[in-house]
C-alpha cells in the first residue's frame, strides 16, 4: 500500500488508454472463449488502438478471479499470445472483484518506484468456462494411486471411493471463510442497514437507464472494442445485459433470489454473471508525452482496505474511499464524478449510507466527520455493474476507463472510483483529468 | 539394439566394388539444392570437434574424419563455400579415399556420417552437373557411379549410421539409406524426402531400390511420386529413421547406435521391422508381397498417376517401372533399370523444362526485383490489409502465418471483418487438424492478427495492401485514407488485377510509394505474386514488397505497369480463344478436357466459372480498349451475363452447381469425383450447337499460342524484365503446363520460325488476332531464342523503379 499521494512533485502515473470487451451474459456470445482468450483480444486491441510502440511496454500485470488450471499465470500467456515482444515480463494478480484495481496499482507502483516506465494492466473472467474439479476425496485418491506400489494397495484405495466421490464439483459460490455466498452477504447488509426493496429496484432501474443512454449516445463506442468471438468469429459489439427498455415495475415482479420469504435481493437488482475483459495502458506521464501519446488521466491516489468479513462483507468502499481521498488531499465534494462497483444495489446503497453517516465515521473509521453525501447527478452516470455486467477481474478496468473518459468528455476534473471485493476487501482510486 | 533396422552385414555381397572409383557425380538431385555461389570459401571450414578425441583428419576439402576414443569415426561432410551440402562431381574421389582409410584403420569400429553445416545434412546432388549430360548413356553412368558409392557403404564391414539434422533430400537421403542406421533430429528444419520427381527425374543412387526395401512399396511410392518431405517424427513413424532425438544429441545417439551395431556383429536383416499384424503390414503383405498383389498395386498406382499427369510426365511412370523391376527381378536388376531410366530422364525435354523452372525460381529468390543489387528492402513488422474478402483474408493469412508478421485486417463493417478473420482462423485450424501445425503455434500466429473497422492500429503499418472491390474511385479513397492514417513512409500496395497502378498513383500524394501486389486466388495456395511497378515507384519500395512476398512464401516476379500487367494480359486472349472455340460449336467439357490433356490444371471454361464470367468480361473490355481488335470476344458472351450467369459464385455458369438430385448420386460417382455436368442450356443461349464433342489438341494449341504470342508482346514492350519471369509467371500464376517450361521456353523448344509459321496459318484460318508479334518475326529471321546463347535481350527501360536492367 502506497503511503503517499501519487505525484506531489515526483513522477506521475498516466492512464494513457484503456478499453474493454463488451460484457456478455454467461453462456452468451463468449460461451466458447476462455478468460485468457478474452484477455488477449482486449490487450491486442489496446496496443493497436493506443499506438504505443510495443517495445516501450515493460510489463503486463493481469488477473482473473475464477482460477484457470491451464493458464495459471494469465498475464504471461497474454503477452505471448498477442505478439508482444517476448521480453515483456508479466505476473498475475487476484484481489477478487478488485483485481484490475490491483493490476493497475501494481503497474503504477512499479512506475513510481522507477522500475518500469510503462505497463499494461487489466483482468478477464469467464463465467461460461469455469474449472470443474473432482471431489477432494477423488483428488487425494488419485495422487495416492500414482504413488501406490502394489496392485493390492491400488485396489484398496479404489474400494474406499463412493459413487458420490466421482461426481464433478463445480466452483463454489461460497466464501471459503464465511461460508456465505455474495448474495447472502448482500441480503444480510440490506436487512441490517434497512435498505428497502423499492430503493434497490430504483437503483437498478437507474443503472440500466444510464447505461442504455451511454450506448445510445455513443459514449461507449470508443472504449468498448468489437470482439470477434471464437469459434465462428462473429462480432460481439455491445453489452448484452443492458436493458434498453427498463421499467421500474419490471423489477418489482422478480422473486428474491437468496431469501425467498423475507429477502429483497433479486436477479434484477444484482450484477449478473458475465464474461468479459478490460485493459489499461499506464505510463509515466512525462514518458507518455515524450512518446507523443495523449494522456487520458493521471492517477492521483489509491487505497485498499479490509474489514471483518463476518460483519458486512461488501462495505469495502466505505473504508477504502476515505483513505484514497485523504491521500489525494481531496474531499468527496471535490469529485466531479463518483463511480462505485454495483455488486448489488443493496451494497451500493449501504456504502453510500455509510459515507454519509457520522456514526459510521466515528465508530468504524475513527473520523470526526462523515465523508459526505454523494450528489447523485455525479454518481455512476453511465451505469454500473448491475446494468453493464460484472466479469469479476474486468470490472475495475471498466470503471477506471469509463470514468476517465467521462471526465474528459465533461471537461476534466477529479473522479473517485471504488469497489468492494470478496473477503471484506475494498479498493478506491482518485483520477484526475486535465481540462 | 534388436530394434535396429539397419541392413549392415558383416559379409560383403558378391560383385561389390572393392573401392569407390571414378568420379562420383551424385546421381540424384533435390528441389532444395542451392546452386553454387560465388561466395569465397571461408578460410577454415567450420568444424565441430567431437567431444572426445584428437583433431579431425582432413581427407579432402570438405570431408574430414574425426576418430573418437570409443572406436567411432565421424565422417563429416562440409562442402566449402556453400551454405548447404550438395553432392558434387569432386565429392566421389574424396569419399572413396575416406572409405579406404576407414576400412583400413583397425581402431575404427563404426562410422557415423554427419554434416558440418549448422542446419542441413545433405540437400541433394548438384543440379548443374546434370545440365552437362547430353546423352542418356552419360546420365546412366552418373547414376551407376552414385550407386557404386552407396553400395560400398551398404556393404561395408563396419556399420555406418547417418546423423541427420536439417535437409536430407534426394542424394542426401539416398546416402542415408545406404547406411545401416539413421538417427534424425526432431527439429523443424529436418526434412527427409526424394523430390527428384519434381524435376522430372528419379532417385538415381539406389533410392528406388533401398526405400521400398526399408519402408515398404506403398510408402516408398508415395514419397517418390509426390516428392513429399517428412519431418523426423513422420520419418520415424514410417520406419525411415530408427530414432528421433533433439538436435544437440543427434551425433551422440548416432555414435551409440553405430557402436551397438558393431557389437552385435550382425544386425537384423534388411526390410521393414513393421509387424505383419499392423494394418499397413497386412496391406503390404497382401499387395506387394506376392506377384498378383503387386500387379494390382502397380496397376492402381499407374491409373491414379495417369489421371493426374495425363501422360505428360515420364518420370513418375519410370519410377513405377524401376521399383517394380527391383521387386520382380532383384536389386541388381532394379539398380540397372534405375540407372537406365535416370539416363533417359536426364535428357528428356520434360526434365529440362522442370529444371529450368527450378533454376528460375532459385534465381528469383536472390533477386530484389529492382535490377540493382544495392537496393535494400525496408524492414516490415506490420501489414495493414484493406478488405476482408476472399483475397484480403488470404493475404492476411499468408502474412501472419507464412511471413510471421502482424496483420491489421480492415473492412467496412464488423460482420465482414468477422468473416475474414474466420477464414484466416479456419485455415490455421485446418493445419492443426492435419498436424501441419501445433495448436500452440496456431495460437502464436493467431495472436498476430486482428480485425478492425477503423484505421486504428494502421499507424504502425509499413505496408498496406488493399484488396477492396475493383473500383478506381474506391481505391483512390483508400489511398487518401491510408495517407491520412499512416506515417509518410507507409507503402500502399494494390491487389488489383486490372487497374493500372499509374492510375491509382495519380491520386496519391506519395506516388513513389504506390505499387501493385497482385496475388492469385486462393492466396494461401497459389505460389505466384506479381509485383507491378509504375513509372515512379521507388526502387526501395519495390524491393520491400518483393521481400515481403518472399516472406509470405511466394515466388515473386516484378513487371511493369500496363493494362492487365503480365498474367492477366496473357490469360485474357487464352480465355477469349476458348470463347471463340465455343462459338464454333465445341462442347464445353470437351474443350476443358483438351486443355487439361495439354497440361493445364483446369480447363479454360471451368476457370471462367471460377473467376466469374462478369469479371472476365470486365477485364476483357479493359484490354480490348487498350490493345484493340485482337481482344474482341465472339458475339454472345454478353448474353450469359444478361442471363444472370456469373459463374460458380452465384451457382450459374457454364456448368451446373446445383446439388445433384437423389438419383444423380450414383451417376456422379461413376463420373468421378469433381466432375460436374455442363449446363446444356448454355448452348442455346450462345446460339450454337455443340457438334464437336471429342477433345482435339488443335484447340489447346490455339488457346496456348494466343497466350504465348501475347507473352512475347509483353516481353517486347518491356512489361517483363526477362523471359525467365515470363515463364515463371505463366506457370505459377496461370497453371501453364510446367513440363513445357513456360511460354518462352515453348517458343525456344519449337523455334521462333515454327511459332510464326503456326500463328500465320491460324491467322489465315481464323482471323488476324493470331498475327505474330513483331519480335517473333525478327527472332525467326535472326534465329534467336529467349533463353540460352542466342538469346534476345529484354527491352531496357531507364525508369528509376522500373524493371530495367534485368
Amino acid at each position: 500500500m502506497a503511503k503517499k499521494a501519487n505525484g506531489s512533485g515526483g513522477p506521475r502515473v498516466a492512464l494513457v488508454a484503456g478499453c474493454r470487451t463488451p460484457f456478455m451474459r454467461q453462456n452468451g456470445a463468449f460461451r466458447d472463449m476462455t478468460a485468457l482468450e478474452l484477455g488477449r483480444a482486449v490487450v491486442k486491441e489496446l496496443v493497436e488502438r493506443s499506438g504505443v510502440r510495443s517495445d516501450a511496454i515493460d510489463q503486463v500485470v493481469y488477473g482473473q478471479v475464477v482460477p484457470s488450471v491451464s493458464a495459471p499465470n494469465i498475464a504471461r500467456e497474454v503477452v505471448l499470445g498477442v505478439g508482444l515482444p517476448r521480453d515483456v515480463e508479466a505476473f498475475s494478480v487476484s484481489r477478487a472483484c478488485a483485481t484490475s484495481y490491483q493490476a493497475a496499482v501494481s503497474v503504477a507502483e512499479a512506475i513510481l518506484a522507477g522500475s518500469i516506465e510503462c505497463g499494461i494492466a487489466g483482468g478477464a473472467d469467464s463465467a461460461s468456462i469455469v474449472p470443474v474439479t473432482v471431489s477432494e476425496k477423488l483428488s487425494k485418491t488419485l495422487v495416492r494411486l500414482s504413488k501406490a506400489k502394489s496392485l493390492g494397495e491400488k485396489v484398496g484405495l479404489l474400494t474406499k471411493l463412493a459413487a458420490k466421490d466421482l461426481l464433478p464439483v463445480p466452483p463454489s459460490p461460497k466464501e471459503p471463510s464465511t461460508g456465505l455466498t455474495m448474495g447472502e452477504s448482500a441480503e444480510k447488509m440490506a436487512k441490517e442497514n434497512g435498505i428497502s426493496r423499492a430503493d434497490q429496484d430504483a437503483l437498478a432501474h437507474r443503472s440500466h437507464q444510464r447505461a442504455a443512454a451511454a450506448w445510445a449516445d455513443g459514449r461507449f463506442a470508443e472504449e468498448v472494442i468489437p470482439v470477434y468471438a471464437l469459434p465462428k468469429l462473429e462480432p460481439a459489439l455491445e453489452d448484452d445485459v443492458v436493458r434498453r427498455d427498463s421499467t421500474l415495475e419490471g423489477y418489482a415482479k422478480l422473486k428474491p433470489a437468496f431469501d425467498r420469504r423475507h429477502g429483497t435481493i433479486t436477479a434484477g437488482n444484482s450484477s449478473p454473471l458475465t464474461d468479459g475483459a478490460s485493459a489499461m495502458l499506464l505510463m509515466r506521464e512525462d514518458k507518455a508525452r515524450a512518446e507523443g501519446l495523449e494522456v487520458l488521466a493521471t492517477i492521483k491516489s489509491w487505497a485498499f482496505a479490509a474489514l471483518d468479513p463476518f460483519e458486512q462483507m461488501l462495505m469495502g468502499p466505505a473504508y477504502a474511499a476515505p483513505r484514497a481521498l485523504d491521500r489525494a488531499g481531496c474531499a468527496l465534494a471535490d469529485m466531479a464524478l463518483v463511480d462505485m462497483h454495483e455488486a448489488f444495489a443493496a451494497q451500493v446503497l449501504s456504502n453510500l449510507q455509510a459515507w454519509g453517516s457520522k456514526r459510521f465515521a466515528e465508530e468504524k473509521l475513527g473520523r470526526a466527520a462523515p465523508l459526505g453525501e454523494v450528489d447523485m447527478d455525479r454518481f455512476n452516470v453511465s451505469g454500473g455493474s448491475i446494468s453493464i455486467g460484472h466479469p469479476f477481474a474486468a470490472t475495475g478496468g471498466r470503471q477506471l476507463v469509463q470514468t476517465a473518459r467521462e471526465l474528459k468528455r465533461r471537461g476534466g476534473g477529479l473522479g473517485l472510483v471504488a469497489a468492494c471485493a470478496a473477503g471484506g476487501l475494498g479498493a478506491a482510486v482518485v483520477l484526475e483529468v486535465q481540462a | 539394439m534388436s530394434d535396429a533396422r539397419g541392413t549392415f552385414r558383416a559379409d560383403r555381397p558378391e560383385g561389390g566394388p572393392p573401392g569407390a572409383d571414378g568420379a562420383w557425380s551424385g546421381g540424384s538431385v533435390s528441389a532444395t539444392t542451392t546452386r553454387p555461389t560465388d561466395t569465397p570459401a571461408p578460410a577454415a571450414p567450420v568444424q565441430v570437434a567431437p567431444p572426445t578425441g584428437g583433431a579431425p583428419e582432413e581427407v579432402a576439402p570438405g570431408l574430414t574424419i574425426a576418430r573418437r576414443p570409443d572406436g567411432v569415426a565421424v565422417l563429416r561432410l562440409d562442402v566449402p563455400g556453400e551454405p548447404v551440402n550438395t553432392l558434387k562431381p569432386d565429392f566421389a574421389p574424396a569419399f572413396g579415399q575416406a572409405l579406404d582409410r576407414l576400412e583400413r584403420d583397425g581402431r575404427v569400429r563404426a562410422v557415423v556420417l554427419a554434416s558440418g553445416k549448422p542446419d542441413s545434412f545433405v540437400a541433394g546432388a548438384d543440379i548443374d552437373m546434370l545440365a552437362k549430360v547430353t546423352r542418356p548413356e552419360e546420365g546412366a553412368d552418373l547414376s551407376r557411379q552414385g550407386q557404386r558409392v552407396m553400395d560400398r557403404i551398404a556393404a561395408s564391414p563396419k556399420p555406418f549410421v547417418a546423423a541427420i539434422h536439417g535437409a536430407c533430400l534426394g542424394g542426401g537421403l539416398e546416402l542415408a539409406l545406404a547406411c545401416h542406421g539413421r538417427v534424425a533430429s526432431d527439429a523443424r528444419k529436418t526434412k527427409l524426402g526424394l523430390p527428384e520427381v519434381m524435376l522430372g527425374l528419379l532417385p538415381g543412387a539406389g533410392g528406388t531400390q533401398r526405400l521400398p526395401a526399408l519402408v515398404g512399396v506403398q510408402a516408398a511410392l508415395d514419397l517418390m511420386l509426390t516428392g513429399r518431405q517428412l519431418d523426423g517424427r513422420r520419418a520415424k513413424k514410417l520406419g525411415l529413421v530408427c530414432e528421433v532425438v533433439p538436435p544437440p544429441i543427434v551425433l551422440e545417439v548416432a555414435c551409440a547406435r553405430a557402436l551397438a551395431l558393431a557389437d552385435a556383429g550382425r544386425a537384423p536383416g534388411p526390410g521393414p521391422a513393421r509387424s505383419l499384424f499392423s494394418r499397413e503390414g497386412l496391406t503390404e503383405a497382401a499387395l506387394a508381397g506376392n506377384p498378383l498383389g503387386r500387379r494390382v498395386l502397380f496397376q492402381k498406382a499407374r491409373e491414379a498417376l495417369l489421371a493426374k499427369s495425363q501422360g505428360n510426365y515420364p518420370a513418375p511412370e519410370k519410377i513405377l517401372d524401376v521399383v517394380r523391376t527391383g521387386l520382380a527381378q532383384g536389386q541388381r536388376a532394379g539398380l540397372e533399370a534405375e540407372a537406365q531410366a535416370f539416363g533417359a530422364l536426364c535428357v528428356s525435354p520434360e526434365a529440362r523444362a522442370l529444371i529450368s523452372i527450378y533454376h528460375a525460381t532459385q534465381a528469383l529468390k536472390k533477386d530484389n526485383g529492382t535490377g540493382d543489387p544495392s537496393v535494400v528492402a525496408r524492414p516490415v513488422t506490420k501489414v495493414g490489409v484493406l478488405g476482408a474478402g476472399l483475397m484480403g483474408s488470404g493475404v492476411a493469412a499468408v502474412t501472419c502465418d507464412g511471413a510471421g508478421l502482424h496483420v491489421r485486417l480492415k473492412d467496412r463493417d464488423p460482420k465482414a471483418v468477422g468473416h475474414g478473420l474466420a477464414k484466416v482462423r479456419g485455415g490455421l485450424d485446418q493445419k492443426v487438424k492435419r498436424r501441419r501445425m501445433t495448436a500452440l503455434d496456431r495460437d502464436q500466429v493467431w495472436g498476430r492478427v486482428s480485425g478492425t473497422t477503423t484505421y486504428a492500429g494502421f499507424q504502425g503499418c509499413e505496408v498496406v495492401i488493399e484488396a477492396v472491390f475493383e473500383d478506381l474511385g474506391l481505391k483512390h479513397k483508400m489511398i487518401a485514407d491510408v495517407e491520412a492514417a499512416c506515417p509518410p513512409t507507409t507503402i500502399f500496395a494494390s491487389n488489383t488485377s486490372s487497374i493500372p497502378i499509374g492510375k491509382l498513383a495519380a491520386a496519391s500524394k506519395r506516388p513513389a510509394q504506390v505499387i501493385g501486389m497482385h496475388y492469385f486466388s486462393p492466396v494461401e495456395k497459389m505460389p505466384l505474386l506479381e509485383v507491378i511497378v509504375h513509372d515512379r515507384t521507388a526502387p526501395e519500395v519495390t524491393a520491400t514488397c518483393v521481400a515481403l512476398g518472399k516472406q509470405q512464401g511466394k515466388t515473386v516476379i516484378v513487371v511493369r505497369d500496363g493494362p492487365g500487367f503480365y498474367t492477366t494480359r496473357i490469360l485474357a486472349p487464352y480465355m477469349n480463344e476458348a470463347a471463340w472455340l465455343l462459338a464454333e460449336g465445341v462442347a464445353v467439357d470437351a474443350l476443358d478436357r483438351a486443355l487439361v490433356q495439354f497440361g493445364f490444371p483446369v480447363g479454360p471454361i471451368t476457370l471462367m466459372d471460377e473467376v466469374g464470367i462478369d469479371v472476365g468480361e470486365k477485364v476483357g473490355k479493359i484490354l480490348l480498349e487498350a490493345f484493340g481488335a485482337r481482344f474482341t470476344p465472339p458475339a454472345g458472351i454478353e448474353k450469359l451475363i444478361a442471363d444472370g450467369r456469373l459463374g460458380r459464385k452465384n451457382g450459374r455458369g457454364f456448368y451446373r452447381y446445383d446439388p445433384p438430385a437423389a438419383g444423380d448420386g450414383k451417376k456422379k460417382k461413376a463420373q468421378g469425383e469433381g466432375t460436374k455436368p455442363v449446363d446444356e442450356s448454355v448452348y442455346a443461349l450462345l446460339g450454337v450447337k455443340p457438334t464437336r464433342r471429342e477433345p482435339d489438341e488443335a484447340w489447346a494449341w490455339r488457346c496456348t499460342l494466343m497466350l504465348v504470342n501475347e507473352a512475347v508482346r509483353c516481353f517486347e514492350e518491356g512489361i517483363l524484365r526477362s523471359a525467365r519471369d515470363g515463364d515463371v509467371g505463366a506457370i505459377f500464376g496461370l497453371g501453364f503446363p510446367p513440363f513445357r517450361g513456360g511460354p518462352f521456353r515453348l517458343v525456344d523448344a519449337l523455334g521462333a520460325a515454327e511459332v510464326v509459321r503456326r500463328l500465320d496459318a491460324l491467322a489465315r484460318a481464323h482471323g488476324p488476332r493470331f498475327e505474330p508479334a513483331a519480335l517473333l518475326r525478327s527472332m525467326a529471321a535472326a534465329g534467336q531464342s529467349f533463353h540460352g546463347a542466342s538469346a534476345v535481350a529484354p527491352r531496357a527501360l531507364a525508369t528509376p523503379g522500373g524493371p530495367a536492367g534485368a
